[in-house]
């Protein structure tokens, strides 16, 4: 059971999710653009996606390996996207 | 006193171990997809790069609605999924089971969306070749749409093993395994979303 946390942590992080999810369509939907902009909406994607690999995935408990294989493939993945967004700003 | 002793450090529980929650293929397997959907995003924001003004001419004319839509759809899956497996742990199978049929669901709302978001692109004559953006978007919400398929076969799967109470607290193996393949499906999204829809 400890693996998997409890309902009561699964429930919040939802949550929590879903209203990081509006403000990103929010976000969207008013046509905010630029470098501020960006990092809040890419910002919000790490802690979503670092709270899907730690909690739901149960990586959390798990071997500091498979740790550092997954949330260092979201944020490289991340740095990638940033490194192309500011090249696509100044050329 | 010196059983007293033994007795009492016995009934500390055991330090919780690190464990992988899912078999390690299964693991693998992800590590596998996540490198692919990686280089994936990343050709999409250098390509962007190069034409940033065109791909945001594409981009505003995407339904976000029906993008936000499904990222509602598939992080609730995922809640149930968790929710499933937790109650699994708990030794409660037809609840588990309820719970699968729950994200096997919004995973079918996920299905019906996009597709009604490809039949409105057809209609409005989007093909792969129609614009570097388009390319990007189709084949990259088409990757990931077969992935959804195939998550769906599997989520199938446990429900079903659920119901025939085949998951326990002292069996969680297979309903972990298929419960890491759907998450890393909705962590995917996660990127795909912002980036493909949003990002301007």
């Amino acid at each position: 059971m400890h693996t998997h946390g409890t309902p009561q942590r699964a429930t919040l992080i939802w949550l929590f999710l879903l209203a990081a999810t509006a403000l990103a369509w929010g976000l969207g939907e008013g046509g905010a653009a630029g470098p501020a902009v960006f990092a809040l909406l890419f910002g919000l994607a790490l802690v979503k996606g670092a709270l899907i690999l730690l909690d739901y995935m149960a990586l959390r408990h798990a071997p500091p390996l498979w740790r550092a294989l997954t949330l260092g493939w979201l944020v490289a993945v991340i740095a990638l996207i940033a490194l192309a967004y500011w090249r696509g700003l100044t050329s | 006193m010196t059983q007293q002793l033994t007795l009492s450090r016995s009934a500390v529980p055991p330090a919780r171990e690190a464990r992988l929650a899912g078999d390690l293929a299964i693991w693998f397997f992800i590590l596998a997809e996540l490198l692919a959907f990686g280089l994936f995003f990343a050709a999409y924001a250098f390509a962007r790069s190069g034409d940033v003004e065109g791909f945001s001419l594409q981009q505003a004319a995407l339904d976000r609605d029906s993008g936000a839509i499904n990222t509602v759809l598939l992080l609730t899956s995922s809640y149930f999924v968790v929710r499933a497996v937790q109650a699994a742990a708990a030794d409660r199978g037809t609840v588990s089971a309820r719970w699968l049929l729950g994200a096997i669901g919004c995973g079918a709302g996920f299905v019906i969306v996009k597709l009604g978001e490809y039949v409105s692109a057809y209609a409005a004559g989007i093909s792969l070749s129609s614009s570097t953006f388009h390319m990007f978007y189709l084949s990259l919400t088409l990757f990931h749409f077969m992935h959804v398929l195939l998550g769906l076969v599997i989520l199938v799967a446990l429900w079903n093993n659920a119901r025939k109470g085949r998951y326990g607290s002292a069996e969680l193996h297979g309903i972990e395994t298929g419960a890491a393949y759907w998450h890393m499906i909705d962590l995917v999204w996660l990127v795909l979303f912002p980036l493909v829809y949003v990002m301007r």
